[in-house]
């Protein structure tokens, strides 16, 4: 697991890995993990890089367009189940600028797959750490991001 | 003034007229007209000539009124402001006039979006009320819609007009029938009755107001087909109003084996009973398009034959 | 406002080829306020034409940029030591940008980003809608402020036409008739009346229809 300082993706983890960036709700990172740094031995995947938001609300298109053009294989936002987001609704604002980004890969020819909504339980769970392994499992099937090696 | 027209003359006699409706068709093929024409020739006093209904291209409203004159059939010549200007709706109509066209029928035409060229422009230069004043000038004014003179033989046409008592506002539509006979409407049809209620209800407000002294008012209507159709109608077309008790006639129809479209026939013929009855209803517009055949069954059920 | 919306991503990509560095310029005007071509979507573009070229394997270089507005001359002279240095502008104003900008460049390849739909009102977050046709002869005394031209789908003068139906436009019941809207207006205000004359045919020579149109203010001119 990386955190990274805002606006620099560049992967700095195992490069046989997918190089996901996540951009996680404050709150639901927190709801599972109590603490972030007991993450890696909650089975939290290495190579996924968190950046934590203070709502997943505040994510914005370009930040998504970016973390993409600087090299992520995937991306995934992370908030709160769409009933109990902590402001009102931060995780539906987000899904909707998901879908913008997986309108916009899809019509790049993209696989809109490499950029997900995740939308969890503030309840202690698995979810996020469910979420960041989905995620995992996809970009490998999916291969590395079509920006790459050319 | 138009004192050739037959309808106009069935109507001053104050015998109750029918007309009917024809739609042209959608290829270059004048027997469609003749095969049609024949069907309506002995029960209507004329019958209507669509001007691309529901904005999908047929043959033309002129052309297919003069192919109907031939079969010796009165055309009211339907023209619409979808499609043309002011400078092409004066030019085709001194035209229709020289071919002989008597009955002008002046609708603003159905949306563009509705037929099979949606992405066309719509004209709309004007509005059917302004139409109806226009052609009203050039008949009665000699002028054309510039105001500059008409020069010799000037058209002479016995005007008519669309009235629907069952879009909303209900309270304006009798007030917008005086705009209409204001302009220049000697003659209206109305969208199909099937809520005569409502109907009578319309009637009553168009007599508050003296119009029918002022104009011929026919009564639009047409036999349901089937029960889809009448759904359809109910439904899907904007501004139609059909109530329920219509459709569970026809449903009844199917359930004791009777044939729904006999029944279709019986209820037009209920209707057409009904709204003669009524003060100011001058005549009927028995509308069945892609089923003229029923035409002749409905006029002679009704006691409406033989024509004069 | 004059209201805009990009273009489909495809058909910008297809104006693009072989171009290899552009001026992606939004404006600050009505193409800001509509979110359609401010300084936000001027970086989401250039980000996506990067991304489209990246997986290409295409090089570009993309210059953003917004200017206060490009419906005036002061504002694109700021271009004009750095105009010659693109390959191409992509303008993210409305069509009015997009023409100011190649009355004053020639040598330039000057693009549009946007569709420009019609002038209108923000109703809501994210919807918009017209108000508006700018036929240059303003009826809206005689329609209690409701524009028939711009609102109503056949702009009928003498309405509402017999497809008026629970208040909704016979074309799209997501519009609304705005001859219903004038009735219960012009009810609600007692003028009722204004209904009844007949409105005269229009002169469109003001609108569109009388060859394109032109303002000159002699008080103003230097």
């Amino acid at each position: 697991m990386n955190f990274c300082s805002q606006g620099n993706y560049d992967n700095m983890t195992n490069p046989n890995e997918p190089d996901i960036v996540a951009f996680c709700c404050h709150y639901s990172a927190y709801a599972w993990s109590q603490d972030l740094q007991n993450l890696p031995r909650l089975g939290f995947p290495e190579n996924v890089r968190l950046e934590i938001l203070p709502c997943s609300g505040r994510i914005s298109i370009i930040r998504l367009l970016k973390a993409f053009e600087q090299g992520a294989d995937g991306i995934y936002v992370a908030g709160c189940k769409d009933d109990t987001c902590h402001n009102v609704r931060g995780s539906r604002i987000a899904k909707k600028r998901v879908d913008y980004v997986k309108n916009v890969f899809d019509q790049l020819n993209i696989e809109p797959e490499r950029i997900e909504m995740f939308m969890i339980s503030r309840e202690p769970n698995r979810g996020f750490i469910e979420a960041a392994k989905e995620m995992t499992m996809r970009i490998k099937k999916l291969g590395p991001s079509p920006l790459k090696g050319k | 003034m138009n004192s050739a027209s037959n309808l106009k003359k069935v109507l001053a006699s104050g015998q109750f007229a029918v007309t009917a409706e024809l739609g042209p068709p959608k290829n270059a093929d004048a027997e469609v007209i003749r095969t049609k024409a024949k069907l309506l020739s002995d029960c209507a006093d004329a019958v209507n000539i669509t001007d691309c209904q529901t904005a999908i291209v047929r043959m033309s409203s002129i052309a297919s009124s003069v192919v109907m004159m031939q079969e010796g059939l009165e055309p009211v010549t339907q023209m619409t402001c979808r499609d043309r200007n002011r400078i092409a709706i004066q030019s085709d109509l001194l035209g229709a006039a020289a071919l002989g066209v008597k009955n002008l029928l002046c609708l603003t035409g159905d949306h563009q979006q509705f037929g099979n060229h949606p992405n066309s422009t719509g004209v709309f230069d004007m509005d059917s009320i302004q139409l109806l004043q226009m052609v009203r000038m050039m008949r009665d004014e000699k002028v054309f819609q510039c105001g500059e003179e008409i020069k010799g033989k000037a058209p002479d046409f016995f005007l008519g007009a669309a009235a629907n008592p069952f879009a909303d506002p209900f309270e304006f539509r009798a007030l917008r029938l005086a705009k209409k006979v204001a302009a220049g409407a000697q003659f209206i049809q109305t969208q199909l009755v099937y809520n005569v209620e409502k109907f009578a209800a319309w009637m009553k407000a168009v007599r508050d107001l003296g119009l029918h002294e002022k104009c011929y008012i026919l009564a639009g209507v047409t036999p349901p087909k089937s029960i889809g159709m009448a759904r359809y109608m109910k439904n899907n077309v904007p501004g139609m109003d059909v109530p329920d008790h219509v459709i569970a006639r026809l449903k009844g129809a199917k359930d004791s084996k009777k044939d729904v479209q006999k029944e279709g026939i019986n209820i037009c013929v209920d209707i057409i009973n009904m709204v003669k009855e009524i003060e100011g209803v001058a005549g009927v517009h028995i509308m069945a398009i892609e089923w003229e055949s029923a035409v002749p069954e409905i006029a002679k059920q009704a006691g409406l034959l033989p024509r004069p | 406002m004059i209201v805009g919306q990009r273009k489909p991503i495809q058909e910008i990509i297809g104006m693009l080829k072989g171009i290899k560095n552009i001026l992606i310029l939004g404006c600050g005007g009505c193409a800001t306020v509509c979110s359609a071509g401010g300084e936000k979507e001027v970086e989401i573009l250039a980000s996506i034409i990067r991304i489209d070229r990246k997986k290409k394997g295409g090089p570009v270089e993309t210059k953003e940029k917004t200017l206060a507005r490009q419906c005036d001359t002061e504002y694109l002279e700021e271009l004009k030591d750095e105009v010659d240095k693109y390959d191409a502008v992509l303008s993210m104003a409305c069509g009015v940008g997009v023409n100011f900008l190649a009355d004053m460049y020639p040598k330039t390849i000057i693009l549009p980003a946007l569709n420009t739909s019609f002038m209108g009102v923000s109703e809501e977050q994210g919807v918009w809608s017209e108000r508006c046709a700018g036929c240059g002869n303003c009826v809206l005394d005689k329609t209690g402020g409701l524009c028939p031209v711009a609102r109503c789908s056949k702009h009928l003068l003498n309405g509402p036409c017999g497809g008026s139906q629970n208040g909704r436009c016979e074309i799209n019941p997501d519009i609304a008739c705005v001859w219903q809207l004038i009735y219960d207006r012009l009810k609600g205000l007692n003028q009722l009346e204004k209904l009844q004359e007949i409105f005269p045919m229009k002169d469109w020579s003001s609108s569109l229809h009388g060859g394109p149109r032109k303002i000159v203010r002699e008080d103003l001119t230097l």
